[in-house]
């Protein structure tokens, strides 16, 4: 009756403030990694879109062509696209390589919260404030989105995309999982207004959070409550949360400058990692490495594990 | 003899010839043909334009059966006799149209189907009057002839009057009036006049008359003239005056109103009229009108064919009738008057049995002028509608009597002349007198005039917002002790009792459906009117379940309540629609997400799972499900989305069940926070949902009462969290919260289309601060984002961290009270989406160069006492400077300060450091917008 010595799970999370990228790009709402982690997309408020490295440091391009601020950012599987949408309710579709608008998108009637691509990067999926998630479809070129799930009551506030799944948070208070293999669509009440939702990277979980302060893990075919997370602070401000790369624990920001990380099993408070005076208003996870991307005001930090040496010159 | 003979000959074979020509083909031209028509060339027609043979007399004339063969379609087969038990030979009866040709069913044949208009259905003689009229009319008409169609609206019979002036001995053709004894001249048509038709044949006593024209005995008495009707129609073209058109029987034809006339009995006459007009005028084929008209310099060449007759000149001097009879009541006034004074009523050719003349004049309309205007009469009307009161528009009778008698309740306005009697009388605090006819309101019935007071009362939101928690609590005290439920009675008497009217029962019928319970709900209602306290118990059914009671106990009053909240307070925005819709269902998804109350409670007691989820059916789009490598689970159907079905739309479950009322949001774990916290906290679109169903009335009276009722658990502060959601907006100046909410709206659509262009013409990166300023100084008064972020990119993004860490959650200290109202704006703009983006902190940039912000904040500060600023305004600037470097400072030292520190220099931050890069123009607009100072 050996059991394997339980790993020790602090050393493994980013607590190492290894950089700090002033983007230069009025408020940095939102940071994304790219598909394998080595870049990193900074949506900001100047209405630029800016791709980085983050572990260097440098900024590798910038994507202007926004009307408005750019809110959320995803790049594709082959990272030869990015998408973004932002508050001008367009949703555009960038080359990588040449910087250049390939498409827009315009259908939305209020602001876009949030943009995905689906698995290969044929279909961008955008939720709104206009309480709709529409599907735009990359490959014709069609200007209406293929199709519009209109269900939510309220503006859409996080949208992510597995092979066949959809699943969307919304203000009204209602995470819903659209399931295209299925044809079903599956509407778990939460209550209070989600602020941001993800799969686990296992694809049996959900991960919410929502206004209440609290984020919740809900086992993905029944709805049942799996854990529960407390302590932060995130009660008016549209905050990310993730799971760590091996869905060890969960990360959310918070509203106090900090984030929080739990172990995903006992719910317990694993760390709190200052980042700074403000608020931490979006959150990015290594793909598979101990990585932390934070976004605080108008620049963003990148963490790495405590052990971590950077490799190469950094500047 | 043998010469009539002869000539009669002739014209017999040109009367034939021309007939078969015309039959021929219509070949109409104006010449007569120069050879006869070639008997092969006489063919005949049929109306397709095929030839018909002529099969002589007895084998069938021109039609002979089936294309000429005495067959039919089927040949010459007879129908076989075909006769079984089953099938017996039917006995037709054959009618004698089933042996006629189609000619002889046409409209000339021998049994015309074609609807015609019988003898006694036509009128007998035409009207002249009219004619006369016509032609004036198709002399004025642009197409001449066109009046040709007039002819087919032809009156079926003559009028009365016609026949009365018949009996009295009148005759057509004449005028009516007093018999004149001599006629000075000859009644013919004007030579002008053209007539079409059929003219009457000259009658021979005209013909007489025409040659002794002088010779008149004495005791024969001639019928005026008919007068001709005046032509009224106003001169629209711009022909010459008197211009005619062409008329096309005048250009063919010449004279079109002779008539063949075959029994004249002048062979010479008959030639000439057989013959063409030409003959008649020298050949003169073609034009005859005027059809270039008559230039004004020009004279209008004589008509050297015109016939002189000595009639046409004046034989004797001045006493006459005017000449022309064109003369009505129109005529000059000598004329006029003449008439008048020889009044005598020897026209009267006999008076019809029981009538007798009249002895007195019929006394004329007296005539009174119109009143005079006053001098300073503006002839400008303001139209305020006038409604009918019927039970329909009675809102808006009401509405319009409000907005009228707000004009006049209004203290500054209305002055002691502008009461009425009732009006003091209500000052003084008497009982208004019953009876007193004096508003409007009086001429209503009795039943609108309650409906319009209910509505008054109902749309007091205050006063709805009291019933509906009295009503809550009833339905709270009601489930839980449904065993004496006439304890739970009297208040809802008294929110439904003043509130609902019976008589709109008739209107809105809630239990449509269920007659019975429609009936029952009705008893209920009038109960209630009556001010019976067991009303719901005495119309319930007694045969049904305590809980079925319970329920529709519950349901009466929802209903009751819901209907009287939502009609007052909406009918006086919206109309009645003019027309149903077509079906009165509507689409809504088939399932829906309901039972809120049930998740909420279950959500709190972390019961996630069933009781939480719903599942649908959903329809992928093909497209989609294509593009996701997925095959369509639903590969039949055509649907996409959540399947759809019909309801009904009147259905009060529609809206009893409001499928996402949002209660009362569930207060956070750490409840004890809560309340402070919304109190101090901006109201964010996360809870300007709950904000909107605050103001909508139906969906806060449900909730409301679903929560009372349904949940016994202590709600967190539900009413502090009402008490903000009703407090209108303008009303708080110092929550921020608010006030930017409509402005705000507004902005976003306009916004983007600016910022599009800027995004796409500008690089946007590198715009001058100049730019961006003006930028900023639009963006501020168009939205709250931009002036929080689209602007400050230059500048250290501080103005952004000011917007977003004023309303501070939770800050230990009492947060400063933002100087600036228009800041408060730009809080309140930044409100406006769903999910708030985060504030931007970030105090370590320092890429800036300070000296033009600096440079910017002295100018700001000259200009701030150039206008007198008031000095704790300066006091607060130079506190907010200091508070700045001290933040500053911080920073630089460590990033790990107090929350509370950081909160009030985030706050002193934003006001000090939110100016500087300001556009003069906002700051003037800033002022202008500050307090007024007070010293």
């Amino acid at each position: 009756m050996a059991f394997p010595e339980p790993k020790p799970l602090a050393p493994e999370l980013p607590q190492k403030l290894l950089k700090t990228l002033d983007c230069s790009q009025g408020a940095v709402r939102a940071v994304r990694f790219n598909v394998d982690g080595n870049y990193c997309l900074t949506c900001g408020s100047d209405k630029t879109l800016k791709l980085w490295n983050p572990l260097r440091g440098t900024l590798l391009r910038t994507y202007s062509g926004h009307g408005y601020e750019v809110l959320d950012a995803a790049g594709s599987f082959d990272n030869s696209s990015l998408c973004s949408g932002g508050g001008d309710k367009a949703v555009v579709l960038w080359d990588v390589a040449s910087g250049q608008v390939v498409r827009k998108f315009r259908g939305h009637a209020g602001k876009v919260n949030t943009v995905q691509f689906n698995e290969e990067a044929t279909v961008i999926l955008s939720g709104s404030i206009d309480s709709s998630i529409r599907c735009w479809d990359c490959r014709s070129r069609r200007p209406e989105p293929v199709q519009t799930l209109d269900e939510a009551r309220d503006g859409v506030s996080s949208v992510k995309v597995s092979d066949h799944e959809v699943l969307s948070g919304s203000v009204d208070g209602r995470v819903r999982r659209y399931d295209l293999r299925m044809g079903q669509l599956f509407s778990d009440y939460v209550g209070s207004p989600i602020t941001c939702t993800c799969f686990s990277r296992d694809g049996q979980c959900t991960l919410i959070s929502s206004l209440d302060s609290t984020l919740r893990l809900l086992d993905k075919d029944t709805g049942e409550l799996l854990g529960e997370y407390t302590g932060h602070k995130n009660q008016q401000y549209k905050l990310d949360c993730s799971l760590s790369a091996q869905d060890t624990h969960v990360v959310s920001c918070s509203e106090d400058g900090k984030v929080f990380f739990w172990d995903l099993v006992e719910g317990s408070l694993a760390l709190v990692l200052p980042v700074g005076l403000g608020v931490v208003q979006s959150l990015a996870f290594h793909p598979h490495e101990p990585c932390l991307l934070t976004a605080m005001g108008g620049s963003v930090q990148c963490w790495r594990e405590e052990a971590y040496e950077a490799e190469g010159p950094t500047g | 003899m043998g010469r009539a003979w002869s000539l009669w000959k002739k014209v017999w074979g040109q009367l034939v010839g021309r007939v078969c020509r015309k039959q021929a083909g219509g070949q109409d031209s104006g010449e007569r043909p120069k050879k006869p028509v070639p008997l092969q060339d006489q063919t005949v027609r049929d109306e397709k334009g095929r030839y018909k043979r002529f099969h002589g007399a007895f084998s069938g004339g021109f039609s002979a059966g089936y294309f000429n063969t005495v067959g039919s379609k089927e040949g010459w087969t007879p129908s076989t006799y075909v006769s079984s038990r089953q099938n017996r030979a039917d006995r037709s009866v054959l009618s004698p149209e089933d042996f006629m040709d189609e000619e002889d069913l046409s409209e000339f044949g021998i049994a015309p189907k074609a609807i015609v208009t019988t003898d006694d259905f036509a009128s007998k003689t035409k009207d002249k009057i009219q004619e006369k009229a016509r032609q004036l009319a198709a002399a004025t008409a642009p197409i001449p002839g066109a009046t040709l169609l007039d002819d087919f609206i032809a009156p079926a019979k003559l009028s009365v009057g016609f026949e009365l002036l018949r009996k009295m001995g009148w005759k057509e053709g004449q005028g009516i009036g007093p018999r004149t004894k001599r006629r000075p001249r000859r009644q013919k048509p004007d030579p002008g006049v053209k007539i079409y038709g059929c003219a009457l044949p000259p009658g021979g006593s005209e013909e007489s008359e025409d040659e002794d024209d002088d010779y008149l005995p004495d005791n024969v008495t001639f019928a005026p003239k008919d007068v001709t009707p005046v032509d009224f129609t106003p001169k629209d073209n711009v022909h010459g005056l008197e211009y005619k058109g062409l008329d096309p029987h005048q250009a063919l034809f010449g004279t079109s109103a002779e008539h063949f006339n075959l029994f004249s009995g002048e062979p010479q006459g008959a030639s000439s009229l057989l013959g063409d007009a030409g003959l008649n005028k020298g050949r003169k084929l073609g034009i005859s009108g005027q059809a270039f008209g008559v230039g004004a310099l020009e004279e209008e060449d004589d008509d050297i064919y015109a016939t002189e007759t000595l009639s046409k000149y004046d034989t004797v001097l001045k006493d006459e009738e005017p000449g022309d009879g064109l003369y009505g009541w129109t005529a000059p006034k000598q004329y006029r008057s003449q008439k008048e004074s020889e009044k005598d009523l020897r026209y009267i050719g006999k008076i019809l049995d029981g009538f007798s003349l009249a002895s007195k004049p019929l006394s004329s309309k007296k005539i009174y002028p119109p009143p005079e205007l006053p001098r300073d009469y503006r002839p400008v009307h303001y139209f305020r509608p006038v409604v009918a009161a019927t039970s329909e528009n009675s809102r808006l009778l009401q509405v319009l009597s409000e907005s009228a008698g707000k004009a006049v309740h209004d203290p500054t306005t209305h002055s002691r002349h502008q009461l009425n009697a009732s009006k003091r009388g209500e000052l003084l605090g008497e009982m208004p007198v019953q009876g007193s006819a004096t508003s409007v309101l009086e001429f209503l019935s009795q039943k609108d005039r309650e409906r319009i007071k209910e509505m008054k009362l109902a749309t007091d939101l205050k006063a709805a917002q009291l019933q509906a928690r009295s009503l809550a609590q009833s339905a709270a005290n009601s489930r839980a002790r449904p065993s004496s439920p006439d304890l739970g009675h009297s208040p809802w008497h008294v929110a439904l009792g003043g509130a609902t009217a019976p008589t709109r029962a008739s209107n809105f019928r809630p239990f449509a459906k269920d007659p019975e319970k429609q009936k029952r709900y009705e008893k209920f209602l009038l109960h209630m009117k009556k001010g019976q306290k067991d009303a719901l118990e005495r119309c319930l059914d007694p045969s049904m379940t305590e809980w079925e009671r319970g329920r529709e106990r519950e349901e009466f009053a929802r209903a009751a309540q819901l209907y009287t909240a939502s009609h007052s307070t909406l009918s006086s925005r919206f109309t009645h629609a003019k027309e149903e819709d077509d079906s009165e269902q509507v689409e809504v998804p088939r399932d829906q997400e309901n039972d809120v109350t049930d998740k909420q409670s279950a959500v709190k007691m972390k019961m996630f799972g069933k009781l939480t989820r719903d599942v649908f059916e959903w329809h992928p789009d093909k497209l989609l499900c294509k593009r996701f490598n997925v095959p369509d689970p639903y590969p039949g159907s055509t649907l996409v989305g959540l399947p759809r079905v019909k309801r009904d739309k009147y259905s009060v479950f529609n809206f009893l069940t409001l499928p996402e009322t949002t209660p009362p949001p569930t207060a956070p774990a750490s409840s004890e926070k809560g309340p402070q916290l919304r109190e101090t906290r901006k109201p964010s679109r996360w809870d300007a949902a709950q904000h909107e169903k605050k103001e909508d009335s139906i969906s806060e009276f449900l909730s409301l009462a679903r929560s009372r009722a349904g949940a016994p658990k202590p709600e967190p502060s539900p009413s502090v969290n009402t008490e903000e959601g009703r407090t209108p907006p303008e009303s708080l100046p110092n929550k921020t919260g608010h006030s930017g909410a409509a402005p705000q709206t507004e902005g976003e659509g306009s916004r983007p289309s600016m910022d599009l262009f800027k995004a796409i013409f500008a690089s946007s990166s590198e715009s001058s601060s100049e730019e961006e300023e003006q930028d900023n100084s639009e963006d501020e008064q168009a939205g709250p984002e931009e002036a929080g972020f689209g602007g400050t990119q230059d500048s250290d993004t501080r103005e952004a961290v000011s917007v977003a860490h004023a309303p501070a959650p939770a800050p230990p200290e009492p947060a400063p009270v933002p100087p600036f109202p228009i800041q408060k704006m730009q809080l309140d703009e930044r409100e406006e989406f769903g999910p708030r983006l985060p504030p931007v902190f970030c105090p370590n940039v320092r890429r800036k160069p300070e000296t033009p912000q600096k440079e910017k904040c002295k100018k700001n500060k000259e200009k701030h006492k150039s206008k007198k600023e008031h000095k704790r305004k300066k006091d607060k600037k130079k506190k907010h400077k200091k508070h700045k470097h001290k933040s500053k400072q911080k920073t630089k030292k460590s990033e790990k300060s107090s929350s509370s520190e950081s909160t009030d220099s985030h706050d002193s931050e934003s006001d000090g450091a939110g100016t500087p890069d300001l556009s003069p123009e906002e700051l003037l607009r800033r002022l202008k917008c500050l307090p007024l100072p007070q010293q």
